[in-house]
């Protein structure tokens, strides 16, 4: 089986390579025939699905292992040799990748099949499906790369990726925007990224995850802390801009302008849980950076809250599920922080699973409204669209944390291990618990404007039909009524909503397989002996109480919305704040964009145009003129050249004859 | 008694039919006359080749001027063609004419 590994990223590169060569050179020229979302959307869900079956295979064959001898590895070649370092590509599968494999292959899967429906109408569904393989071939190197350096190949192309897609329709200057500022803000984190790998390898001479995990181990304790801290936090600076953290999440809410299923695969599923992955990865470096795990824990928590206050206030469905995946993040990372990692990793798929099912809900919901995303003019969809009415109900509970749904047990485990683990803190928990509340708050208020209560979409809907369809994913079926989406779409959105109902029985506490089955590469985490365990039922009884009272009061608030108009100017200034995003975008305007714009039309004016410039066009001049007067000579007589010839050559003899005079 | 003549005469002499050659080329504007000049050119270093290989008594010199008759008879026969040629071809063999490769 070890022998076959390589055949989980390669699958998803030759999905990639075949829609990619048939779009370029068959379908994107002039004359090209165009192709339906059918063919290239099936032969990329075969591939990633291919790439499943060996996952899950892989998967198998771990489990048949005894628990230390839990790893596969494959070397295929050696990428380079320079010096001292040897960095060879090897596929390396343990209980932590494989989860991450099955995850990206899995939920990749139904998001690919559910592309086939969703992007039907597209100009260019070729390249979409391109990209998308190409995107899940980048996020398997990342989880199955054996060394930080191949980690990091796959971590840029999944960046690049994220990139194309969400300027997937770049014809909107809006959507090319968020890209661009997608990729600009990865590239601050990854900058941290590489310079965390330097300081590995001069620290502990070796990228490879066991070299360094058997390095670490026997020498760390004798490594100073600082560059142990130090290490710590330029790799999260790194996680902080995949993962969108504070300060650089500025990017995830923007980059819904891609496709949804690319929000929902990319933008909340996989990519943006890399870091918790690359965390998780090297948890035993972080368990000798307390302090660096302290940074990570408090901006974990603080994400968390803050980017679930944003959520309130967004009239864009997909707005609303952005910050709330940042949010959820933030909790993911506030696990990480007290030492949780396992936790951390079961919110990481448990979210997969009902994140991914939000978005494609949603996603549906957008298809059938028409490319309608503003909440306030939905409502009563659920006459319109049982099928996914019921599956975003399923995984609406999941996020609100209410049992026995997936969310419930991840998020509980979170909360209960930020309190009790030996680098938790009530406040850690408070403002974790203070979240949840809020999060079930903002997803009722989704619910239930978008399913509940009276349509208000009669007039609003038939004012774009009356000014006729523009949108080029128009469509050529009910003819402008909402409708239900096809089955390709609803299929995977009920394979999500039954994995968001069961999925948290992974991680039953007391009975918890998952952390058992991590526990090759993340040790048991020990629960800080001064805790009374009998509080976890206390807590645990706290949380679901905190996401019925957030449940209650926006149902209470919001099935009529003549409170929630009535709430909302008793709260004017700051529901401006909110629904601006707390003004961050501004801010990080003014502070940054501006003066970096302002200091690059400095050096481009003062010293591009008036030196750079100067000199090299300078030299362009020079040659031009001396051309011009050179030219002259080239009278195209002969005898004027021999003439020359014969001045040269007594002049040439008159210096070896007589030298210098 | 054998008369002999100066080396310094016939050097001199050859020099003087050198230059008259190398004058000749440089301002005369007839391809035919040109190639004349540079058949008076030739002979002319034939002529000193000979006279140096007799007063330092090596055969070098007058193995050289063998080679030189030689290359000079080929050279006629490719350049008279070559001007049969440029005159067909630009019923000219004034050299002002032929500035072609100007610029």
């Amino acid at each position: 089986m070890a022998q076959s590994l390589f055949w989980i990223p390669l699958l998803p590169l030759l999905g990639f390579l075949i829609n990619g060569i048939w779009y370029m050179f068959f379908q994107s020229p002039a004359n090209g025939r165009k192709a339906g979302a059918t063919v290239p959307g099936v032969i990329a869900s075969l591939s990633i699905f291919g790439a499943f079956v060996f996952s899950l295979k892989a998967f198998l064959e771990l489990k048949g292992l005894a628990p230390e001898q839990r790893v596969l590895e494959q070397l295929l070649f050696n990428w380079m040799k320079v010096g001292e370092l040897s960095l060879d590509v090897t596929l390396r599968v343990d209980s932590l990748s494989t989860l991450f494999t099955l995850v990206i292959t899995g939920v990749g899967t139904l998001i690919h099949l559910y592309s086939i429906g969703y992007m039907g109408h597209d100009e260019t569904p070729g390249k979409f499906f391109a990209y998308l393989n190409l995107f899940c071939f980048a996020m398997l190197v990342l989880v199955l790369g054996g060394s930080l350096p191949l980690l990091f190949l796959g971590w840029e192309g999944v960046g690049l990726c994220s990139y194309l897609l969400i300027g997937y329709w770049y014809s909107d200057e809006e959507k090319a925007k968020a890209g661009k500022k997608a990729f600009i803000v990865n590239r601050v984190g990854d900058l941290g990224f590489i310079l965390g790998t330097f300081l590995i390898y001069s620290t502990f001479g070796t990228l490879d995850f066991a070299n360094l995990k058997e390095v670490v181990l026997s020498q760390g304790a004798m490594v100073p802390a600082a560059v142990l801290t130090g290490i710590g936090l330029l790799l999260f600076v790194g996680c902080m801009g995949k993962s969108a953290q504070i300060p650089l999440y500025i990017w995830l809410p923007d980059a819904m302008a891609g496709p949804t299923p690319v929000s929902a695969l990319i933008h909340a599923a996989t990519m943006v849980t890399s870091g918790i992955y690359l965390l998780s990865r090297l948890n035993f470096l972080y368990s000798l950076a307390p302090d660096a795990l302290h940074v990570i824990a408090i901006i974990g928590g603080v994400t968390a809250f803050f980017a679930a206050t944003i959520a309130f206030a967004q009239r864009d469905i997909k707005k609303v599920l952005a910050y709330s995946t940042v949010s959820q993040l933030g909790y993911m990372f506030l696990a990480t922080g007290v030492g949780a990692y396992g936790a951390g990793v079961f919110h990481v798929i448990t979210h997969a699973f009902f994140k991914a099912l939000l978005f494609l809900g949603a996603g549906s919901v957008i298809h059938g409204m028409h490319h309608e995303q503003d909440i306030m003019k939905m409502g009563g969809l659920r006459k319109y669209m049982p099928q996914t009415f019921f599956v975003f109900l399923i995984g609406w509970l999941a996020i609100a944390g209410i049992p026995p749904f997936s969310g419930f047990f991840s998020k509980d485990e979170i909360l209960w291990l930020a309190f009790s683990s030996d680098h938790g803190s009530v406040v850690l928990w408070g403002l974790g618990a203070l979240t949840a509340v809020m999060t079930a708050f903002y997803m009722t208020r989704l619910f239930v404007l978008t399913f509940l209560g009276k349509p208000r979409f009669e007039e609003s809907h038939h004012d774009t039909h009356g000014h006729g369809h523009h949108d080029d994913h128009g469509h050529g079926h009910g003819h402008g009524g909402v409708h239900e989406s096809p089955l390709i779409m609803t299929i995977p959105l009920m394979v999500l909503a039954l994995l968001s109902a069961v999925g948290g029985f992974m991680g039953v506490p007391h009975m918890n397989w998952l952390a058992h089955w991590l526990e090759p590469v993340i040790p048991h985490h020990a629960v800080n002996p001064a805790v009374n365990p009998s509080l976890e039922w206390v807590l645990m009884g706290v949380s679901v109480l905190g996401a019925v009272i957030g449940i209650v009061f926006a149902f209470k608030v919001y099935r009529d919305l003549k409170s929630a108009e009535v709430l909302r100017k008793k709260f004017e200034g700051l529901h401006r704040a909110l629904e601006n995003k707390w003004y961050v975008d501004e801010m990080f305007e003014v502070l940054l964009v501006r003066p970096i714009q302002a200091f690059s039309r400095a050096l481009w004016k003062n010293v591009d145009v008036a030196i750079i410039d100067r000199f090299v066009l300078g030299f362009g001049r020079v040659s031009q003129w001396t051309g011009q007067t050179v030219r002259v000579t080239q009278t195209g007589s002969t005898q004027t050249y021999l003439f020359m010839l014969l001045i040269g050559l007594v002049i040439a003899l008159g210096y070896l004859i007589y030298g210098l005079v | 008694m054998i008369q002999t003549v100066e080396p310094w005469v016939v050097l001199s002499f050859s020099a003087a039919i050198f230059s008259i050659g190398l004058v000749g080329v440089l301002i005369r504007r007839n391809i035919l006359v040109l190639l004349m000049c540079i058949e008076l050119m030739l002979n002319a270093v034939n002529l000193t080749f000979v006279t140096l290989s007799r007063q330092l008594e090596s055969m070098a010199g007058q193995m050289s001027v063998f080679f030189i008759i030689t290359v000079a008879a080929a050279e006629a026969a490719v350049g008279l063609g070559l001007v049969i040629a440029l005159f067909r071809t630009l019923r000219t063999v004034d050299t002002d004419q032929i500035q072609m490769l100007r610029e």
